[in-house]
């Protein structure tokens, strides 16, 4: 019984990091309506962000976190006027087409620069014992600075102009223009965000566990989950969705082969997107 | 339209044209470098030409369409492996089961639209990957390798090699026709409606879900078939190669060059992306950046000509639109 406590504890710990990258996903959505399919390649390039700043430059490894951030912002900037201004409005297929060319592009490069080896950030962090069961010092610490970003986000979009003019764009892209709301520069400010949240959650994610340049795929398909139980475009929804995924794989461990877990995840996306396309979590009204 | 209106179509006789040139171009020689080659095309052309029934002509981005590919492959290996049935049996019968079980998949995610319905084709393939790499009488992860009995009946491994080719080839020759035949049929024109605009369908009288279900089946079939020679060639099936998630995108790449919504452009599509992936592969600079050129290609495309190159054809000859469809 404690066993299973402190499993579903540490699930949820490393589920509100897999939210934090799932709220980069459903900004994105919610303010454009574009998926992006890139972000598994976002999330991978927080994670060499990391490893580089820690072990080229010395940097302390949580110190590291805040210029990642800066970066993913202004890494996913540029993206947006290459990659996706011009298929803002356009069918879906063309901005998921779009998004995922930058995605082939990006792992393309980073394979060959890298290979497929793994990388690892070495982090030294006391854990917390308790009976038995010792729950990792870096699993908690990465738990509380998601919690800490998620919070400025939230302090963010809801009391400065800025944030209050990517509400408006992501709640009437038309009426907010009308109101004299720079619509574009908002929305390449907000795929900006977004890519800065992958990023960050990315170098999060490579604190916990060791990567390779395909790590982002896995990581990509869980915010999605995570996305889609928390409802597409509801970023306060994507961290009880990563919370709820944390949950369930911490409660499944105990009980069957880890590699079965991804079968219930897939399982439970797709019935959740049939069942409950507007998500489990869903705080604004219909 | 009636068959021997058919008959006197351009397109049909082009198609009829290809897949006799595809079926004799190696035999002078016995061009074993060449057949290998236009096997991979003949696999690519039939994966996009049933990508782009969804894609082209329904509207509906399925990503996950390597999945009918892989559990083809499944159904037949297993078949051949654990009970001892004929190849075109097995094959037939992994298509068959195939198409059943999209049908049964279509009827809950084809509820969903556009960026919805993608994902859900994502989560349908990695999930079926996830089980597959857990199930054990297929093998689990490890996966099932055939023997070298397995090809006796097509007499001797030589002799197989051949009659897989052969029939690849008519798989992708009925791939084309059918892409055809729904394209110019009443079906066709209520998917391309569907495309178009979704909500005003039901009102004009197309049985819209119905239509997306039977569209999705049929584009699961053949691929399924194709799946199953492929991995019989191969005498090895594993999860990584069977639901490998970039040749489905590959295939979207290839449905989206050649012109989606149009019967030859899935096609061409599929022949100039192998043709630049294997030149690509044997230059030794190029070869780590398959992937790098595949995706520039992908969003110059995107980007700029949305229509493909049968759409750019069109545009720049209309009067090409009644020859090439």
């Amino acid at each position: 019984m404690v066993g299973i406590l402190a499993s579903i504890i540490d699930g949820v710990l490393v589920g509100s990091v897999y939210g934090l990258a799932a709220m980069g996903l459903t900004l994105i959505w919610g303010v454009m309506d574009v998926i992006n399919l890139s972000h598994g390649a976002m999330i991978v390039a927080g994670m060499f962000g990391l490893f580089y700043l820690t072990s080229m430059l010395g940097a302390p490894v949580y110190a590291a976190i805040p210029p990642i951030l800066v970066a993913g912002f202004f890494v996913g900037v540029c993206l947006y006027w290459i990659a996706v201004h011009r298929v803002i409005g356009r069918p879906a297929l063309m901005s998921l087409l779009a998004t995922f060319a930058v995605n082939m592009v990006l792992i393309g490069l980073g394979t060959a620069a890298w290979g497929t080896i793994l990388f690892n950030v070495p982090v030294s962090l006391p854990g917390i014992t308790w009976q038995v069961y010792t729950f990792t010092g870096t699993h908690m610490m990465a738990a509380f600075l998601t919690a800490v970003i998620a919070g400025l986000l939230y302090l963010f979009l809801h009391h400065t102009r800025t944030g209050k003019a990517i509400r408006a764009v992501a709640g009437n892209r038309e009426a907010a223009e009308l109101n004299g709301i720079p619509t574009t520069q908002v929305l390449s400010l907000a795929f900006g965000l977004g890519v800065a949240l992958a990023c960050t959650a990315g170098a999060l994610i490579a604190t916990l566990f060791p990567f390779t340049v395909l790590s982002g795929s896995a990581y990509q398909l869980k915010s999605f989950v995570v996305t889609v139980l928390g409802g597409l475009g509801n970023p306060a929804g994507a961290l009880f969705g990563g919370v709820a995924l944390g949950l369930l794989e911490g409660l499944a461990t105990p009980f069957m082969p880890v590699s079965w877990t991804s079968v219930i995840e897939f399982v439970v996306f797709v019935v959740v997107l049939i069942a409950f396309p507007r998500g489990l979590f869903n705080l604004r009204r219909p | 339209m009636s068959p021997s209106a058919i008959l006197r179509r351009p397109t049909f006789w082009l198609i009829a044209f290809v897949t006799l040139a595809f079926a004799l171009a190696p035999l002078p020689g016995n061009n074993v470098e060449m057949r290998e080659d236009l096997l991979l095309v003949a696999i690519y052309i039939t994966l996009a030409s049933n990508l782009n029934l969804m894609i082209g002509y329904t509207g509906y981005v399925n990503f996950g369409n390597i999945v009918f590919f892989g559990l083809g492959g499944y159904f037949c290996t297993y078949l051949v492996n654990s009970h001892g049935w004929p190849l075109p049996l097995a094959a037939l019968s992994g298509g068959v089961a195939v198409s059943l079980l999209a049908l049964l998949f279509g009827l809950g995610i084809l509820r969903l639209r556009g960026a919805y319905f993608a994902l859900a084709t994502i989560g349908v393939n990695e999930g079926v990957k996830a089980f597959v790499s857990n199930f054990t009488p297929w093998g689990g992860a490890s996966g099932i390798y055939l023997s070298i009995e397995a090809y006796k009946p097509l007499g001797g491994a030589m002799q197989a090699l051949w009659t897989i080719y052969f029939l690849l080839v008519a798989v992708m020759g009925l791939s084309l026709l059918l892409s055809y035949l729904i394209k110019t049929s009443k079906f066709g024109l209520g998917l391309l409606a569907i495309g178009q605009n979704e909500d005003a369908e039901p009102v004009l009288g197309v049985p819209t879900p119905r239509y997306k279900a039977l569209v999705y089946s049929a584009s699961a079939f053949l691929p399924a078939v194709a799946g199953a020679l492929f991995f019989f060639k191969s005498a090895f099936i594993q999860p990584d190669d069977a639901f490998d998630l970039v040749l489905s995108t590959e295939a979207i790449v290839m449905v989206m060059l050649g012109g989606q919504g149009t019967v030859v452009g899935p096609a061409l599509g599929a022949f100039l992306y192998e043709e630049l992936r294997s030149t690509l592969l044997t230059t030794q600079v190029f070869s780590n950046f398959q992937l790098v050129i595949a995706g520039v290609l992908l969003l110059l495309i995107v980007l700029f000509v949305p229509g493909g190159l049968m759409g750019w054809i069109h545009r720049r000859w209309p009067r090409t639109k009644r020859v090439l469809e």
